[in-house]
């Protein structure tokens, strides 16, 4: 099997798929002729031409509007936001259309949204954040958070063939830091079912997204003190994988929520609280979350590692768990 | 490119040339009473306690909603807005299902999931509006854009009011129709108070049809009280659309009769243009041409007014006996399934 990076893994699932299926076509912002700001959609404009591959003015809420309506058509849109901040143009369009057209009139809205997210490169308050759990509020929509290469595909694979609206979060710092074996043939990985990256039998984290490699440095190290963590990726936020959580968490009684999205509301509260509900009597300590600080994402190198979870910080807060 | 005020529509020779026949204009007589007929029946119900929520109405735009309507082919997709019901009647929805949406029964197009006209028969080419516009004029650019991909000789029509034409939304839509050259008609339903606020206080422009010629298409106004001038705009501009010609924006002029919704008694209009706008009543004004132009006999109109009347007891008894929906299916359609993908209203 080819080795693929994270980014090819996203590309090649988006072509394979525009490939098989007419209907599929891209929209977004410099997608076209410079192929996207991080080269996703390098060369698709050849290949499919420009009706297939739109060069779209900048309107977050004119492409997400308009993948509703060539949804409502028939079409499976994938539309790119150039990053994952900019979603917040177009928010009605998600939220108050394309969320809510199903339940009301019964009209799928099979559209996916791409949405390049989180930080470590001084991209500053405006080109770094993790928005996932302000949709994961939203009655209608799914989100995606892979952070592997063949969950890339397989997740994007699904995305598209799912009536609803996904959001499919891919986070920047893994594009071209993480490779593995990415099978070529079309493939793919069910929304709503969690990953185990790491078994372990003392402490479980659960997190996604670039926070699976931070949690699993962390329990590298954990080694050393002879504890051995569990590391579940969560893969998809809506819907989450309540049940490998809770299997996870009652047989190890000890959790650490992570993500790196802001603390309060993110989505860890969510499944903090479930756990609480589902699984008190199974706990042997309180759970944990570890979350950036209620914060914008800074611009400066000292203040965005303090802002974003780091190995140190798992490190610590998996030892106090495990003494607890 | 300057706004072009359409004239008014006169002979029966220039009717017949705009592509209506007798009967059709018969058709569209009946489905400006219906759509009235509705609405009024709709206001007994809602005194009647019979209509949760609040309860809006698009009376002085009748002629608009049908007018438009009637151009459209039968492919064609719109996004018709609250004052529209007009345009829902004339693509085939039954009376007794828009009673059965305003009271939140089972059978109303929405299944007591929405209310009011917030509906829509997919199946009728037509989607349901939000009520934050005009957000439908993004979603309208999106099916032309389907359209344009496909290479199919169809239309969307996106619908807005004045008062939502002040959104963005309305900017990055026509924006980007004008940019492809999309098949989509933008259709403005002036009625000249967006709730309690004035146009002097909306847009600063004489009418927001100039608008077009910033997106480098054409823009129209038509008197949205003349059912014919207001269809042959619209027949003119949708197949302009159709043979690549790219949008049009037509602003049709109106006066909304009555509040915002039924709880507004509209105070803040000025009783004298009620009084001005009352004579040019839409329907009446059609229902004199009719008679002075094309020949409408007492027996035909009795006939057309009866029939309504039955169709419209029949409704409303029809809707009070669909079922209320059940609550232990509110949860049931948040996601759709894989099967309902592809079926005939997807295409």
């Amino acid at each position: 099997m080819p080795e693929k990076t994270y980014l090819q893994a996203i590309s090649d699932g988006l072509r394979q798929e525009m490939r098989r299926d007419p209907r599929v076509f891209v929209l977004g912002e410099d997608v076209g002729v410079y192929g996207g700001a991080f080269k996703v959609t390098l060369g698709f404009q050849e290949e499919f031409g420009p009706w297939r591959v739109l060069d779209m003015p900048l309107s977050e809420t004119a492409i997400l509007g308009g993948a509703t309506g060539a949804a409502l058509m028939g079409m499976r849109p994938v539309a790119e936001m150039q990053f994952a901040d900019f979603v917040s143009c177009g928010w009605d369009h998600l939220t108050t259309v394309a969320a809510k057209q199903h339940f009301r009139a019964g009209t799928p809205i099979p559209i996916v949204v791409r949405l390049p997210s989180g930080g470590g490169f001084s991209g500053g308050p405006f080109h770094s954040q993790n928005p996932e759990s302000s949709f994961a509020h939203i009655p209608g929509l799914k989100i995606v958070c892979p952070s592997t290469p063949t969950d890339a595909k397989g997740l994007l694979v699904s995305a598209i063939e799912d009536p609803n609206p996904v959001l499919y979060f891919e986070h920047k710092h893994l594009y071209r830091r993480i490779k593995a074996e990415v099978p070529d043939e079309r493939y793919t990985v069910p929304l709503g079912e969690a990953r185990v990256h790491r078994k372990g039998d003392d402490v479980t984290v659960v997190t996604w997204g670039a926070m699976v490699y931070t949690a699993d440095d962390a329990a590298g190290r954990l080694k050393d003190d002879d504890v051995s963590v569990e590391v579940l990726d969560l893969r998809t936020i809506i819907p989450w994988d309540h049940e490998r959580v809770l299997e996870s968490v009652r047989r190890t009684s000890k959790v650490l929520i992570l993500h790196e999205d802001t603390r309060t509301g993110g989505f860890g509260a969510e499944i903090a609280a479930t756990i609480a509900e589902e699984a008190f009597e199974h706990l042997d300590a309180p759970v944990r979350r570890m979350a950036a600080p209620d914060t914008p994402v800074p611009f400066s190198p000292p203040l965005e590692k303090a802002f974003i979870p780091q190995v140190e910080d798992v490190v610590a807060a998996l030892r106090d768990l495990a003494a607890y | 490119m300057a706004v072009r005020e359409a004239e008014p529509i006169g002979s029966l020779q220039e009717v017949k040339e705009a592509g209506l026949d007798r009967e059709d204009l018969l058709g569209i007589y009946r489905n400006l009473l219906i759509t009235r007929g509705i609405e009024e029946r709709g206001h007994i119900l809602y005194k009647q306690g019979k209509i949760p929520g609040s309860f809006y109405t698009g009376r002085g735009n009748e002629a608009s909603a049908v007018g438009v309507a009637t151009a459209m082919g039968p492919h064609d997709v719109g996004t018709p807005i609250q004052r529209d019901l007009g345009v829902h009647i004339t693509r085939g929805l039954e009376p007794w299902r828009v009673f059965a949406q305003y009271m939140g029964r089972s059978d109303g197009p929405t299944r007591g999931r929405d209310g009011n006209v917030h509906m829509a028969d997919a199946r009728l080419g037509l989607h349901t509006m939000v009520s934050h516009l005009p957000a439908m004029l993004p979603v309208g650019v999106g099916m032309a854009l389907a359209f344009r991909i496909r290479e199919e000789r169809r239309v969307a029509v996106a619908w807005c009011g004045e008062g939502a034409a002040a959104r963005g939304d309305a900017h990055e839509g026509m924006n980007l129709a004008g940019v492809r050259r999309l098949p989509v008609v933008f259709v403005i339903d002036n009625n000249q108070w967006a709730y309690s606020t004035p146009t002097y206080l909306e847009y600063p422009v004489d009418h927001l049809a100039d608008r077009a010629a910033a997106y480098g298409f054409e823009g129209v106004v038509v008197d949205g009280t003349d059912v014919l001038a207001v269809y042959r705009e619209a027949k003119r501009a949708i197949e302009k659309a159709r043979e690549g010609g790219g949008p049009t924006l037509i602003e049709c002029l109106t006066l909304r009769m009555e509040g915002h919704a039924v709880h507004d008694d509209a105070f803040y209009v000025p009783r004298e243009l009620f009084e001005e706008w009352a004579q040019r009543d839409p329907i009446e004004r059609f229902r004199t041409w009719l008679r002075e132009t094309a020949e409408l006999t007492d027996e035909e109109e009795d006939e057309i007014t009866s029939g309504v009347k039955r169709l419209l007891n029949e409704a409303v008894q029809r809707a009070e006996e669909s079922p209320l929906p059940d609550p232990a299916d509110l949860a049931e359609g948040v996601f759709a399934r894989p099967e309902e993908l592809d079926t005939p209203h997807h295409m």
